[in-house]
């Protein structure tokens, strides 16, 4: 049917105007990315900003690897990411675990605690927790110390647990059969067997979800690195971009440094778009 | 080894739930307590001086407000005097907030706002901490404008998505783009689209209006700043919710659709009747995590204004951040952190009345 074709098509234009919505800064960043400075800024009085038009070129990237050590932000955030991500699925899924299976004394007051913390948000502890790692001793490879600012773990630590996680390993844990719990117990299994054996091996979606829920709060961290990190040697990819706004702003090197950081999460995201976009939908089920 | 009676899982219960439990306890549970603690003393990061306890004075130091009808200067036949400028020349607020034996409860504060009166009198509400309740007012505009818009568009951009159409996911995954990328990149992003010289806005809706459009400075302006940083932070965010809402829309059950179409409802009684009804829990819960993350507004404001122009951007997180860290005043940073938290509080105790009273 005619109208029915037509209504269609409309659907259809709708949804592409809404997506030009959405697409048409990182299209801006990413072309701008290859255009010298002053091309950039008559450019994008036009709707030649979105076109890789004029006189393009790699030379925003290499000028920008000069001007900041990239590389270091970059290995800074993946392992401070990679790190965090890896410790806070273990010890959360153990607690979460535990607080499903086992008994234990004060377990339904601790809990409460746990998911209490859900509506305190970070902003309102940044300062105070500035001085609880401030005053907290640390032994590492070059011997005792006090405080842990500007390092790896002040950036690690404190985000490795969270009510968050530990909540969705919850919601996830309850809906197994407690009969394979039960039935490995008779065999002999004990309890740590049963959580990594049994039950690890059967929460894979929930894993998915956790990792890449913390990956996202992870990688994109700003305020407490900020607050916390000085030098180069710890300073993540969002920080390393104060660099860029110092004296002269080359907002081309800036176009490149925020395509360096943002493409390869992008491309991450498109490849895994269905688990990216479930691990958002089950943060809807709390409450 | 039997161990089904719990008294024997008590050691293995907390041998697995404590390495989570005390990461929590040492790194949000107790800097929430010290936030408590800190607002009702003098502590600084660093000082000589040992910390003292000072009760409630940096709440009303915080909060302290008082109000004043001025009148202007008059020349002898009672008409006001004008400045070169045009403007009416008032008496100088220090006149009374500075040692004035008259006006003691007025002592040592700045103005606020005013609103003029009748006979060029005017009314002027001034408060010990001028720049706290701009940064309280601003926070409270942008959750009272952000929320509501921001659930609304995602609840289009849900609908819209939840067709059946082919290719539909891919517009699902293009809309959700922005909340992967950090706010750090996309403000950024958004300070050149709202570039004074450059910038795109002005040149689109230049190119919209034929030329008429006067280009506006968009993030330098005082009376528009703070929409621009509201209008980007529902670009960013929206995708998230429209997640959640379709999540909401998917548990509601076919047959009612079908009952609906039987029964020849149209497309809004559709809606009214049957989906709206279906997204009720939904709804609370985004309307509170929409909240939430407003009151939390920070980055943007960091990375796009820093507060101004003129203090036109000042939020409460920004201001608890710039008075604790850069300027290391823990305890008038604390406060204010104790304040947000007050509020982000009250609006999860008014969500979990609403789900009850529901339920």
């Amino acid at each position: 049917m005619n109208t029915d074709k037509r209504s269609t098509v409309m659907r259809y234009l709708l949804l592409t105007w809404v997506a030009l919505l959405f697409v048409f800064p990182v299209v801006f960043m990413v072309v701008s990315s290859l255009k010298p400075d002053m091309q950039l800024l008559q450019d994008s009085a036009s709707f030649r900003a979105f076109l890789p038009v004029g006189d393009i070129s790699l030379d925003n990237y290499s000028n920008a690897w000069d001007r900041v050590p990239i590389g270091r932000f970059v290995i800074n955030s993946v392992v401070v990411t990679a790190i965090t991500v890896i410790l806070s699925l273990f010890l959360c899924s153990m607690a979460a675990f535990s607080f499903v299976f086992l008994e234990f004394r004060g377990k339904a007051v601790l809990l409460s605690v746990i998911l209490a913390t859900l509506i305190v948000p970070f902003e309102t502890i940044a300062i105070p927790l500035l001085m609880v790692v401030n005053n907290l001793p640390w032994i590492g490879f070059d011997g005792f110390q006090m405080g842990w600012l500007d390092s790896y773990q002040v950036q690690i630590i404190p985000w490795v647990a969270d009510g968050l996680t530990i909540f969705l390993f919850i919601q996830y844990f309850k809906d197994l059969p407690r009969e394979l719990v039960e039935a490995a117990r008779v065999d002999g299994a004990s309890w740590f067997q049963v959580f990594y054996k049994i039950i690890v091996p059967l929460a894979g979606p929930c894993f998915a979800t956790a990792a890449i829920l913390k990956f996202l709060v992870m990688y994109n961290q700003y305020l407490w690195p900020l607050m916390t990190t000085q030098s180069e040697d710890y300073r993540p990819v969002m920080v390393g971009l104060q660099y860029f706004f110092q004296l002269d702003i080359a907002w081309g090197e800036i176009m490149a440094y925020l395509s360096i950081i943002t493409v390869p999460v992008l491309a991450f995201y498109l490849s895994m778009q269905r688990a990216f976009i479930a691990s958002i939908a089950s943060t809807g089920v709390k409450g | 080894m039997t161990d089904g009676k719990p008294k024997s899982q008590n050691k293995v219960g907390w041998l697995m739930a404590l390495p989570a439990s005390s990461l929590i306890i040492l790194f949000l549970i107790v800097p929430f307590l010290l936030a408590f603690w800190f607002s009702f003393t003098n502590q600084r990061l660093v000082s000589p001086n040992p910390t003292e306890f000072v009760g409630w004075s940096n709440f009303s130091d915080l909060m302290g407000v008082g109000s004043l009808t001025i009148d202007p200067k008059r020349d002898a036949e009672g008409k006001p005097v004008y400045k070169a400028n045009g403007d009416i020349q008032y008496p100088r607020m220090r006149t009374f907030t500075r040692n004035n034996p008259d006006y003691e409860h007025l002592q040592g504060m700045r103005e606020w706002f005013s609103i003029p009166l009748s006979n060029d009198r005017k009314w002027v509400v001034l408060a010990k901490d001028a720049l706290f309740m701009k940064a309280l007012t601003n926070t409270l505009l942008f959750v009272a404008i952000v929320a509501p818009i921001q659930a609304g568009l995602a609840l289009l951009l849900a609908l819209l998505i939840n067709q059946k159409l082919p290719g539909i996911n891919l517009f699902r995954t293009i809309y959700f783009m922005p909340v992967v990328i950090s706010i750090v990149v996309v403000s950024i992003l958004w300070r050149f689209i709202y570039d004074g010289e450059n910038g795109l806005l002005n040149a689109i809706l230049g190119f919209l209006s034929f030329g008429l459009f006067e280009p506006v400075d968009w993030l330098g302006n005082p009376s528009t700043a703070l929409g621009s940083i509201m209008a980007m932070s529902i670009w960013q965010g929206v995708g998230f919710h429209m997640i959640i809402w379709l999540s909401g829309l998917q548990t509601i059950p076919g047959s009612l659709y079908e009952a609906a179409a039987l029964e020849g409802a149209k497309r809004w009684q559709v809606f009214r009747y049957v989906t709206w009804p279906g997204l009720r829990n939904t709804a609370v819960l985004i309307m509170v995590v929409i909240t939430m993350q407003a009151f939390a507004l920070f980055a943007q404001v960091d990375v796009m204004t820093r507060g101004g122009p003129v203090d036109s951007t000042q939020s409460l997180v920004f201001q608890s951040v710039q008075r604790g860290y850069e300027k290391q005043d823990i305890a008038g940073g604390s406060a204010i952190a104790v304040v947000l938290f007050l509020m982000v509080l009250s609006i999860s105790l008014i969500q979990r009345y609403m789900s009850r009273d529901r339920s």
